[in-house]
């Protein structure tokens, strides 16, 4: 018996069939076949128990959520001290809590931002975003990198992978131009016309598996996007935060975006909210029909509240040291790993804590995915690219959680590598 | 104004100064690989900074804590960085040691992380002191000054890092805690971060070092006894009382409290510390010292660290305006003479004894009140009795025939130079020496086989550690936000007063 309180389950099958029933067979069963049987329960830091009991590291942190690590102590204080005096607030009104955080974003970001526009979830900011460009262009076409992933509300769906459009008939190839990543000529090619509103890059593609933009690379599309006319959205839903070493990745290109895209870490997973930061050219909009994008949750200002608090966290100088030596730290260990298993496990892209490895096989991932989770490690596989895991470890993280992490995955990748070679696919499929 | 109730769980502070620990811990893991030309670089550099600085502070210090005596802060801050280096120098707490005969290879395994708790009388020279014995022992610091002096010190962490990341030491290595207060002390104590607390403060902070359930290395207060027998170079004698006396208006733990001399030479004495500058009272005058700076008793808190011409001006006595110490003669060890205790200003009691017996029984009787495990000082020339004295007094360390303020600081002695000095069982310390590098270092001992047919290995040139990367100053890439201000600046300071009356009362209870 599994007593939460407010729910019960007779044991974890129970759990895993009512799953099925009620929620998503689909997801359900592509877990299980997988290997990973996980349903989360008590989360703590960067730590998570498996209703089983099983202690977990999670490197996955829902691509960043957690960047602070789950429930963490200080966003809990803040959020009940938030409730003493707010709740999600009136989304029609001038709004305490919500102008605060917009102040405060802007500071942080580049000085040609201006104001920030609110929506529930990232997907939500996404279209936001794409909604301010077509207004400010006043066209509809929107360049986006292939395997890229924005989230998969009405509009950003169309900007990803045709896999989750066209499943919903939500596929717009004419509005919808996609190419290659860190191929220039591709995107000159797509923006000759001048009939595009704006290109939306994710500074590194998550989803994709952090392939990291050749150098210059970013800053040349910007400057593109200035010759020809459009403008530049710069997804930092999972590179923002200190994620790279400074608050924004896009910062750290060097790359002044027209509208900056923010979710995920920024409420550190305790009470969602997402913003879309922008330029004065794109505040259009907000000053001929501010009703023009209505969204009740959107920017709920308890929400607003912890994110002040996550952007103050994210600015200590402590937190740039720290998350200087965790990659370093991942860095040479990653490669000692590496220097025993050279031909499977064959490249490491890093940007500060967003990592990728790559491994020697379609599927890799999947299978070192796998044998973490036995090792107790959670890290996911990049569901554009199964070859590459996605390794995102948190920016609080001290040497002693490191070094466990770094034994951990060591074994899992050996293991991998026996079962690759074996050819044994065990529950792993494509 | 907050709208807003804050009912924090955990102290204002409290998870900032967590993450400073974290930060710490990273910092240390790296300079623990680092060898003895990195390490001397770094503490060249951050000793030469504090030398630099050594006049600035001793202003500031005085003017922040209203307490002491500028010149003699400054001694004392270049002793505690450029004089403390060259002193150990050529000391190694770095490099693998080699004991071929006993078949034992000894390797340095630094603390970790110090968390250090530095007073209001001595802020910089503690400062500059414990941040020195952390570089050269590779530990990380992160130093908590005393409430009453945390904007000098702050100032001086802040050069002391900055010069230490520049000769290449890992950044985070040097920290502060800029808004100190007890809840937020008592958390960082016991924060599981931390490897060692070294508290020098009052006895409150001290006990709650060792509450904390972290290794840690507190000392207690003093009361230094200085006996005067009959066989001493009296003149010489009274020189070197007056000079420790009235250095930095005696709010040192190691400035004597009182003198005992044996009647014999009494009367010379007290003419010769006339000479050297003191102010013998009359029993009239040592009346209106007791009434107007002890009443009921107790020391007047508003007058530590004073020089004498202020405290006679304000007992109402006239005095020359060379004169630098008071000297009250009273007549009784008790409990309840708060001339036989210490004093952190320069009133020094003076008690008569008819011979030696009693001048021992007296020193004994001083340190039952408090201060065991401290100091004493004795002039004499009569080596049994400087034996039988040194067993007598319940005191770790007894200075002869010097100044027991830089005496038993290791600066006229050959005991180690310090500003933490360690008051042992008697003083319910884990310390009984003075504070030294060797005190933050622990050794793994790499032990062979005894039996002399098994042959010890050659480790001769050999290196422990690789240091896989050249650290680089992460911090001062791009400056963070700063963080917001404390809103609460009159409650934090009246908790300061609180703070530093609650310390000092201990001193005065009876
Ligand atoms: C880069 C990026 N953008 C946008 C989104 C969409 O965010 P949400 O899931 O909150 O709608 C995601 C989610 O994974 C993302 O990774």
């Amino acid at each position: 018996m599994y007593d939460y309180g407010f729910f019960s389950y007779e044991s974890k099958e129970d759990m895993l069939e009512r799953s099925r029933a009620f929620w998503n067979p689909d997801k359900t069963d592509f877990w299980q076949d997988a290997g990973i049987d996980l349903v989360i329960d008590r989360r703590e830091g960067y730590l998570f128990w498996d209703m089983a009991g099983r202690r977990l590291i999670d490197l996955h942190l829902n691509g960043g959520t957690y960047n602070l690590g789950h429930r963490n102590p200080e966003l809990i204080a803040t959020l009940e001290q938030a409730m003493q005096h707010f709740d999600i607030g009136n989304h029609h009104f001038p709004a305490l809590a919500r102008t605060a955080l917009a102040e405060a974003l802007v500071k942080t970001a580049s000085p040609n931002m201006r104001r920030v526009i609110y929506g529930s979830g990232g997907g939500e900011a996404i279209d936001i975003a794409l909604k301010t460009a077509r207004h400010t262009k006043q066209r509809r076409k929107i360049v986006s990198i292939i395997k890229s992933y924005h989230g998969h509300t009405g509009i950003a769906v169309g900007t990803g992978d045709e896999r989750f459009s066209k499943l919903f008939l939500s596929d717009h190839p004419e509005e919808f131009v996609q190419v290659p990543f860190n191929d220039l000529n591709a995107m000159e090619d797509a923006l000759r016309a001048r009939d595009v509103a704006a290109v939306i890059m994710e500074t590194i593609p998550a989803t994709y598996g952090f392939p990291l933009p050749a150098p210059g690379y970013l800053q040349a599309v910007k400057r593109l996007c200035e010759e020809y006319d459009t403008l530049y959205i710069a997804d930092e839903v999972q590179t923002g935060l200190m994620r790279t070493g400074e608050m924004w990745g896009i910062s750290k290109a060097g790359v002044e975006p027209d509208i900056m895209v923010i979710g995920k870490g920024i409420t550190g997973g305790m009470y969602p909210i997402a913003c879309c930061v922008v330029s004065e050219e794109c505040s259009a909009w907000l000053k001929e029909d501010g009703f023009g994008h209505i969204s009740t949750g959107g920017g709920a200002e308890l929400g607003c509240v912890v994110s002040l608090k996550v952007l103050e966290i994210c600015g200590r100088p402590e937190v740039r040291s720290m998350v200087h030596y965790i990659a370093e730290r991942f860095q040479q260990g990653l490669h000692q790993i590496q220097e025993i298993y050279p031909d499977w496990f064959v490249g490491i892209r890093q940007d500060g804590v967003v990592m990728g490895l790559e491994f020697n096989h379609p599927v890799g991932a999947k299978l070192v995915m796998k044998h973490l989770y036995a090792h107790g490690v959670w890290a996911i596989f990049s569901t554009l690219d199964p070859r590459i895991l996605q390794f995102k470890p948190g920016i609080l993280l001290g040497p002693e959680l490191v070094d466990e992490i770094l034994d951990r995955t060591e074994v899992a990748i050996g293991k991998a590598y026996a079962e690759a070679r074996s050819g044994a696919r065990a529950a792993v499929t494509a | 104004m907050s709208v807003i109730e804050l009912s924090h769980r955990e102290p204002p502070g409290a998870a900032r100064a967590a993450m400073m620990l974290q930060r710490a811990h990273w910092a240390a893991e790296l300079f623990a690989r680092y060898d003895i030309e990195r390490v001397r670089r770094i503490v060249d550099a951050v000793a030469a900074a504090g030398e630099a600085h050594a006049e600035r502070y001793a202003e500031w210090a005085v003017e922040e804590t209203g307490m002491g005596v500028v010149e003699h802060k400054v001694l004392k801050n270049v002793a505690c960085s450029r004089e403390l280096w060259d002193r150990y120098r050529d000391h190694d707490y770095v490099s693998p040691r080699i004991l071929a005969d006993d078949k034992v290879l000894e390797l340095p395994r630094p603390a970790g992380v110090i968390f250090a708790l530095t007073p209001t009388t001595n802020p910089i020279a503690t400062v500059y002191f414990k941040v020195l014995l952390a570089l050269m022992t590779r530990n990380a610091i992160v130093v908590s000054p005393h409430p009453g002096a945390k904007a000098v010190c702050a100032d001086a962490v802040r050069v002391l890092s900055d010069a230490a990341v520049a000769a290449g030491a890992p950044d985070g290595c040097i920290q502060v805690v800029e808004e100190p207060s007890i809840p937020l002390i008592e958390a960082l104590m016991t924060d599981q971060t931390t490897d060692v607390i070294v508290a020098t403060g009052g006895n409150a902070v001290v006990r709650a070092a060792y509450r904390s359930g972290n290794p840690a290395i507190g000392v207690g207060p003093g009361n230094v006894p200085a006996f005067v027998d009959a066989t001493a170079d009296i003149a010489a004698a009274a020189r070197a009382i007056v000079d420790s006396k009235s250095f930095d208006n005696s709010i040192l733990c190691t400035n004597e409290s009182a003198i005992i001399v044996e009647e014999e030479v009494a009367e010379q004495l007290i003419r010769e510390l006339g000479r050297a500058g003191a102010h013998v009272c009359t029993p009239e005058e040592v009346e209106r010292v007791r009434e107007h700076l002890f009443p009921d008793h107790r020391m007047r808190l508003d007058l530590i660290g004073k020089s004498a011409t202020v405290l006679a001006e304000e007992a109402g006595l006239t005095v020359p305006a060379t004169t630098r110490v008071l000297v009250a003669p009273f007549s009784l060890v008790v409990p309840e003479e708060p001339l036989a205790r210490e004093k952190l200003l320069p009133v020094l009691g003076l008690v008569r004894v008819p011979n030696t017996r009693a001048g021992i029984s007296a020193a004994q009787a001083m340190l039952r009140a408090t201060g065991a495990g401290h100091s004493a000082s004795i002039h004499s020339t009569r080596a049994q009795t400087i034996m039988e004295y040194g067993a007598a007094v319940k005191v770790l360390r007894v200075t002869v025939n010097v100044g027991n303020s830089l005496g038993s600081a290791g600066v006229l002695t050959n005991l180690a130079p310090t500003m933490t000095i360690g008051t042992g069982f008697y003083g319910r310390s884990s310390l009984g020496e003075n504070l030294e590098p060797r005190h933050l270092v622990n050794w793994t001992r790499v032990a062979y086989n005894a039996d002399r047919s098994v042959p010890f290995d050659e480790f001769g040139g050999m290196q422990p550690w690789r240091l896989e990367t050249v650290p680089t100053a992460a911090s001062s890439a791009a400056p963070a936000d700063p963080a917001p201000a404390t809103p609460a600046t009159d409650v934090l300071r009246e908790e300061v007063r609180r703070l530093i009356l609650e310390e000092l009362k201990e001193l005065t209870r009876q």
